[in-house]
């Protein structure tokens, strides 16, 4: 039988370069740009073109769920060779949806044969989050995701959940989570929980961060250092707010108090138009997008915060980041009338308590004054 | 609970639930208080008064003659720290930000930096007048849990909210969410507290210069 | 014999009032009450802090009239107020404290610390726990009309001396006089010359005037012990003696805390309005120095200051009178540092001075009083209260200072153009 699977499957990632044209000076160029994203020492530059020129390309699963698709899009934007689009050139994509020539029962036995040929070797990327609430919400093939999975991650080497929905839970989890959306790490975690799992947040992320993730556990076969919440430290470890160039504004007190005013024209600061920057982490503010072109405050709009979690439960887009986002004015007006009602019943009290010692004064006289 | 989540629910429920107990605490204490009422004074008042209840709202604010020289660190010490407390309170714009959210009225600010100083020199006068405060016989005396307690609750809003502008000690997230936490702890205490004296303080400052006020002094 | 501690819980529940809830719910414990305080000042021992002498009151307050209190009480967490509690605090309240107001003055959350000592004494005194000094003066005035037992017969003897020094008739019991004139134990015993002075000056000013036989007292132990009904009785006697002499005006004399009693404290004692007017006797000297019915002449040239008696200016109001008769009489009138309404309390009055038990403390904290005096360098003081006067003279004596007190009275008597001669 003709096998399934795609010609460069198990091609090692030189060749391939090789055969998309990739010049080994423009290689080289790229492992030094990855090596100074990831935080690695000038010497690992040499190290990451080595190995990866002779790693094998590994076979890439990739899941979408409760997704809006705009991960891929995040990492097919690039129409010439660049970072971004070096992933194609890294990894063998077994499995995507909307990349993908085949459809329906021959894109499954795909997966499937994928996952047989390369057990314990292959990656599951993930983007969307998985319902809870009710499996029929979103299934692939008839299958619940949840499902979908468990058995795609019981051999995987590693597990990267791409995006805010796959990494939180993203819009769909957003109050009230109609449709019980989670995380995927957490799923992961119930299954097997010794498989390494590395979340790239944003909405959509950058894709070169995805390109360096790749490329560090391909050439070191380990994912780069993680922090608290599962994300790469080399591009989560510094809010926004710290590398913006319009934070001398903040300082300073010049904001834009329109998206129209004098402010705003001369690129003041956009914390009352309710940029998220200070608790947001990401690299937008040092990577920029589109190739380092432009990101959204230097377009004149607020960070919307959209690499954390429950990003979508921070208040309005446009809110400041001080301004209160709970029922204040129901919680304090039902507060005075109860404190009032409270305030009522001490002042009964002492007044009656009040009245009824006078009531009861004995007048006083001199002999009273002696015990 | 990760330190995003605890910030969603300070910005949210928090609030709300400080700011309803501050008012339901503050209608208590005011009931409790003009419940009791006051004979009306029948002794005829001076015709004129240099003095009045209004008068002494604000002048008492200011130290008489001679006790300065006599309770310097009290005077010094309390001048700036309630100085410093308005200034890091009420002239930093993202506080600004957020009375405005609750007001819909808004005002100047001081750069960041400028308010930097300012918790910076109120915190030095915090622990001026906690030092005082221990070290002082009379207010030794007089001191209870509930001061050191309260001097706590006030300092924690401005540490924490100093440390989290400097990144320092825990994650900004973190830290921030901590920093709205105490200041909500604050203001939900406040009226249960001798910080009740914020309202309370002018209720008595006129009493008291009503009633001189009406034999002809001003004080 | 029926003083219990229920008595006084139940008296301290009585006077608790919307002030002094505001009061103590606003006290920051900055202790700068203490500053001001006299007897804190010269001794340096923190329980004559002000507002520590309140304590036992506060907690009643609390755990009586507010929620909190209430809440704690239900659930047994109340410290109650006990007997041995008021007895330990019987000599913060009494013995180191004049009732002078200098804390009320300072207290920067505008408390009015004195007004709560004041009340403070009715439950201290229906429990027992007033000073044994100041129960038999408070009882004598009851009993016999004076609290050093001054009876009619002393003062007539008094009134026979001065009408053959001074040649005027002393007019006792004329019905529709203009004044009434009031007299203190002190100046019926010791300084008998105010109802001279008295006399010459209404002579020369063309007014009548009259003393009552059955209302010639005009201090009032009962404001002192701090029990109303007591006071009530005390000053009902002028009260009456007036309406029925139907005079215009009341004349309280040299004395700080009588004047306190009748001026400010005698309409709410009564539970009326009076029909006549109270005025202290510097009120009535400016009053008619303003009319021009007072005309002086000559001047005490020596170097003279002016002690402010506590009620009589800080809580009475009359400060700036004595200062303008002071002026025309004296060329070198200077002022003490911390002066008029701010002026230190000689350490004699609300009670201290009939308290037996106080009187080392009232000693040691005359300091405060000495290095005033000492810091204008003058020789001569004048006042215009009899107990403040015979405080001082005694202290003075104690300290071996050789400082002349006069009573300004008087003083505006001698200094009188005379019509005619004397």
């Amino acid at each position: 039988m003709k096998s399934v699977l795609p010609d460069h499957a198990g091609q090692t990632v030189g060749d391939a370069l090789l055969q998309r044209g990739v010049s080994r000076r423009e290689f080289l160029q790229h492992c030094g740009l990855m090596a100074s994203l990831l935080a690695l020492p000038a010497a690992a530059a040499e190290q990451l073109a080595v190995a990866l020129a002779k790693a094998r390309r590994p076979s890439v699963i990739w899941l979408s769920f409760q997704e809006c698709t705009g991960c891929t899009e995040s990492l097919t934007r690039s129409a010439s060779p660049s970072l971004e689009s070096l992933i194609f050139d890294l990894i063998s994509l077994d499995y995507h949806h909307t990349l993908q020539a085949a459809s329906g029962e021959a894109a499954e036995a795909a997966r499937a044969a994928a996952m047989k040929d390369n057990a314990g070797k292959y990656i599951v990327v993930v983007d969307g989050s998985v319902p809870l609430g009710n499996p029929g919400y979103s299934t692939i093939a008839g299958v619940a995701n949840i499902d979908v999975l468990r058995e795609s991650v019981k051999e995987a080497a590693a597990v990267i959940a791409m995006g805010t929905c796959a990494a939180y839970g993203g819009l769909p989890a957003a109050q009230p989570n109609p449709t019980g959306a989670v995380a995927i790490a957490e799923l992961v975690k119930l299954s097997s929980p010794n498989l390494p799992v590395v979340n790239i947040p944003g909405c959509p992320p950058i894709a070169t961060v995805m390109t360096a993730v790749i490329a560090h556990y391909l050439a070191f076969g380990a994912l780069p250092e993680l922090d608290g919440l599962g994300r790469p430290k080399a591009f989560y470890g510094e809010t926004i707010h710290d590398r913006c160039y319009r934070r001398p504004f903040y300082d300073q007190g010049k904001f834009a108090d329109t998206f129209d005013d004098e402010g705003a024209r001369r690129g003041w600061c956009l914390f009352k138009l309710g940029c998220k920057g200070p608790v947001t982490y990401n690299a937008c503010a040092t990577m920029k997008w589109n190739g380092g072109v432009s990101f959204p405050i230097q377009s004149g709009h607020g960070c919307i915060g959209c690499a954390e979690p429950k990003f979508w439960d921070m208040g309005g887009i446009y809110q400041a980041l001080p301004q209160p986002t709970g029922p204040v004015a129901k919680v304090v007006g039902t507060a005075a009338a109860v404190g009032v009602a409270a305030g009522v019943a001490i002042a009964w009290h002492n007044r009656a308590a009040k009245a009824d010692a006078k009531a009861t004064h004995q007048t006083v006289k001199v002999e009273d004054l002696h015990k | 609970m990760t330190a995003g989540d605890l910030l969603i629910w300070t910005r949210g429920p928090g609030l709300a639930l400080a700011l309803g107990i501050l008012i339901f605490g503050v209608l208590l204490r005011l009931f409790e208080i003009y419940s009791l009422g006051r004979k009306s004074d029948l002794a005829p008042a001076r015709e004129t008064s240099p003095g009045s209840g209004w008068r002494t709202v604000f002048t008492r604010s200011l130290p008489p003659p001679g006790m300065t020289r006599r309770a310097p660190m009290t005077y010094f010490g309390g001048y700036v720290f309630h100085i410093g407390l308005a200034v890091t309170v009420f002239l930093s714009i993202p506080h600004i930000e957020l009375l405005r959210g609750l007001l819909g009225i808004s005002w100047p600010g001081l750069p960041t930096p400028a308010v930097d100083a300012a918790a910076m020199v109120t915190m030095i006068a915090l622990l001026a007048v906690l030092a005082s405060r221990l070290s002082n016989p009379v207010k030794r005396l007089l001191s209870t849990f509930q001061d050191y307690f309260v001097w706590l609750l006030t300092l924690l809003p401005l540490l924490s909210g100093y440390l989290a502008y400097h990144h320092m000690l825990l994650e900004y997230t973190l830290m921030l969410s901590l920093h709205i936490l105490s200041a909500e702890l604050l203001i939900a205490l406040l009226p249960f507290t001798k910080l009740f004296h914020a309202i309370s303080a002018f209720v008595s400052r006129w009493y008291t210069g009503q009633m001189s006020a009406r034999k002809g002094v001003a004080v | 014999m029926s003083a219990t501690l229920e008595r006084g819980i139940h008296a301290f529940k009585e006077v608790l009032d919307a002030p002094i809830a505001s009061f103590f719910s606003s006290c920051v414990h900055c202790g700068l009450c203490a500053e001001a305080c006299l007897f804190y000042t010269e001794t340096g021992d923190p329980q004559y802090t002000p507002i520590y002498k309140l304590e036992p009151l506060r907690r009643v307050w609390q755990q009586e009239y507010t929620a909190l209190g209430r809440l704690k009480k239900l659930i047994g967490l109340a410290k109650a107020v006990t007997d041995e509690e008021l007895a330990a605090w019987e000599p913060l309240v009494y013995d180191s404290c004049t009732m002078c107001g200098r804390c009320t003055m300072v207290c920067p959350v505008g408390n009015d610390i004195t007004y709560m000592i004041r009340k403070m004494r009715e439950g201290m005194a229906v429990s027992g726990h007033a000073p044994e000094g100041l129960v038999t003066a408070t009882t004598r005035a009851i009993t016999s009309g004076s609290p050093a037992g001054v009876k009619w017969v002393t003062v007539q003897a008094q009134i026979k001396r001065m009408e053959k020094q001074f040649g005027l008739p002393i007019p006792v019991d004329v019905e529709g006089a203009h004044y009434l004139v009031l007299m203190s134990s002190w100046e019926i015993l010791n300084y008998p010359e105010y109802l001279g002075a008295v006399g010459r000056i209404f002579k020369q000013a063309g007014r009548s005037w009259t003393l009552a036989s059955d209302a010639y007292e005009a201090t009032n132990s009962g404001i002192q012990i701090g029990v109303a009904d007591l006071a009530k009785v005390l000053v009902g006697r002028i009260v009456t003696a007036a309406e029925r002499l139907k005079v215009k005006c009341v004349i309280s004399p040299e004395c700080g805390h009588a004047y306190m009693a009748i001026r400010w404290d005698g309409a709410n004692l009564m539970g009326r309005a009076f029909t006549f007017e109270v005025k202290h006797i510097l009120e009535v000297l400016d009053d008619l120095r303003r009319e021009g019915k007072l005309k002086l002449k000559g001047s005490i040239d020596v170097p003279l200051t002016y002690h402010d008696p506590c009620q009589i200016s800080r809580r009475g109001g009359v400060y700036e009178q004595p200062r303008t008769l002071l002026r025309e009489l004296a060329p070198n009138f200077r002022e003490m540092k911390d002066t008029g309404v701010m002026n230190w309390c000689c350490g004699g009055g609300g009670g201290v001075g009939a308290n037996e038990r106080a009187e080392g403390l009232k000693i040691t904290v005359f300091k405060r009083k000495k290095a005033q005096i000492e810091e204008t360098g003058v020789k001569t003081m004048v006042t215009a209260c009899a107990n403040c006067r015979v405080t001082m003279e005694e202290a003075m004596e104690h300290y071996h200072m050789d400082v002349e007190m006069l009573g300004i009275t008087e003083l505006v008597a001698d200094h009188l153009v005379e019509d005619e001669a004397s």
